[in-house]
């Protein structure tokens, strides 16, 4: 098995005007991983995704992708590498959102081949065949020239998750991907991430689909409070003692 | 005057009416940009500077705006400038409509998700890049019906330029009325202002359809 360790967060800590969402949030994943983040609402598990993914700046902590530090402590104050280095360890991931957050102005090859071209420097035609063919993966070949709000929400959503592997991660997260979704789309697009998992993907999966997360995983977090309160394969969180893991899965079954 | 000439002198005005609206838009549209990026910035200073500036553009008159713009150079530098008449309704009606559409621009760029932004910055797009190739196209198809509005005035505030005796359609309208002691030449004035904002609303339109591709 590859061990190479892909992200470490280390003691990641997060506030919103004092009042405190992620103290002390220390994670590391593996290359061909697959690890889900459950928890109540509010327990800061997408707060986390957002730090990891640089779409939040953390108070206090490091954040390393493939060993080399985006961010780190400096007399108790988080640093940021510059903005280079973080253009480039950006590279390393794709995020898929809970609302797709496509661009509605482009079409949906459009969408998924212009970050290869305009960010990545990839030939255009490279990026199309590769865009394509991604479509063709997902089962979308024939909405290549459709725009988004034309499309369904779990073709939406599959369409991000397009958009986010044309880049060519290392690993997707995923910030809860099917909670915008009504159960009959929900399917398609957990089909999809299965398949990735097949692919041996390294994924982060914030979700409320504990089924899913259950089947998919290799390890899983649950969080509340701001910390992680247990971890472990699925059958040691959903077989746990922890009374209230029980609690909160419980309420799903 | 026949009603021929009358028509030729007004269609003469014309011109310069569509010359002062049409300069007018060149300039402030981009610089309507400018002006709300320093609106929005977070320099305390330029953010004070930028919001002094629209409250004086649309706080006064447009009408004073272009006596203090011409006579300006020369009541305070003692400058006289030869030919500067034109220039100087270009640039009073260009700041003053920069302001408005700073505004507009403003209201446009706030109102954006900031998922756009963020899917923009996770895919690795530049900040220049994620506004002008993610940020702007969207707010021009929001904001086009504002713009819409404020052009359709510009072409009738472009009549404000006969304070400084700018030969345009107003101006010439006002002279052959007040010779003839008709009123028939500010009647055909205001078809002629008319038409040009018929034609100026039915290009509008075509440019709002032309982005109805998405939604």
């Amino acid at each position: 098995m590859d061990t190479e360790i892909l992200l470490e967060m280390n003691h990641i800590r997060k506030s919103f005007d004092g009042l405190s969402v992620i103290r002390d949030i220390s994670l590391s994943v593996r290359k061909g991983e697959v690890l889900s983040i459950i928890g109540p609402s509010g327990s800061g598990k997408s707060t986390l995704l957002r730090c990891a993914t640089l779409l939040e700046k953390m108070d206090g902590g490091e954040l390393i992708y493939l060993g080399e530090k985006a961010a780190w402590e400096e007399d108790g104050k988080c640093v940021y590498a510059g903005k280079n280095k973080l253009k480039e360890l950006r590279g390393n991931f794709g995020l898929v959102f809970q609302n797709f957050n496509l661009f509605p102005h482009y079409s949906v090859i459009k969408n998924i081949m212009d970050a290869p071209v305009c960010t990545a420097g990839a030939p255009k035609k490279e990026a199309k065949e590769k865009a394509l063919k991604l479509l063709a993966d997902l089962g979308l070949s024939d909405k290549a020239d459709a725009y988004p709000y034309q499309l369904s929400g779990g073709q939406q959503q599959r369409v991000s998750i397009a958009r986010a592997l044309a880049l060519s991660p290392k690993i997707l997260f995923f910030d809860e991907p099917t909670s915008a979704l009504d159960p009959e789309l929900t399917g398609e697009v957990l089909k999809v991430i299965s398949a990735l998992a097949a692919e041996h993907m390294t994924m982060i999966i914030v979700t409320h689909e504990m089924q899913f997360a259950r089947e998919l995983s290799d390890r899983i977090i649950f969080m509340e409070q701001g910390v992680i309160q247990a971890q472990g394969t699925p059958e040691e969180i959903f077989e746990a003692q922890n009374e209230r893991v029980r609690e909160f899965i419980g309420k799903f079954q | 005057m026949s009603t021929v000439t009358m028509l030729t002198q007004l269609g003469k005005g014309m011109i310069s009416t569509a010359e002062i609206f049409s300069l007018t838009l060149l300039f402030s549209l981009p610089l309507g940009l400018l002006v709300s990026f320093g609106r929005m910035s977070r320099n305390r200073l330029l953010q004070a500077v930028t919001r002094f500036y629209i409250t004086i553009m649309r706080g006064t008159p447009l009408m004073l705006q272009l006596l203090v713009v011409y006579f300006a150079p020369y009541y305070l530098f003692g400058l006289n400038l030869r030919g500067y008449r034109f220039p100087a309704i270009i640039l009073a009606f260009s700041i003053n409509y920069a302001a408005y559409f700073a505004e507009i621009y403003r209201g446009g760029i706030a109102s954006m998700a900031v998922g756009q932004y963020e899917a923009a910055q996770v895919l690795g797009y530049s900040r220049l890049q994620t506004f002008f190739k993610i940020i702007l196209p969207q707010v021009m198809k929001r904001i086009l019906p504002s713009i819409t509005n404020e052009t359709i005035t510009l072409v009738k505030d472009t009549s404000l330029a006969f304070v400084l005796a700018q030969a345009e359609m107003f101006t010439m309208a006002k002279q052959i009325a007040a010779k003839d002691t008709s009123m028939m030449p500010l009647m055909a004035a205001g078809v002629f202002y008319y038409i040009f904002n018929f034609v100026v609303a039915f290009a509008m339109e075509r440019i709002e359809k032309a982005m109805d591709y998405y939604r």
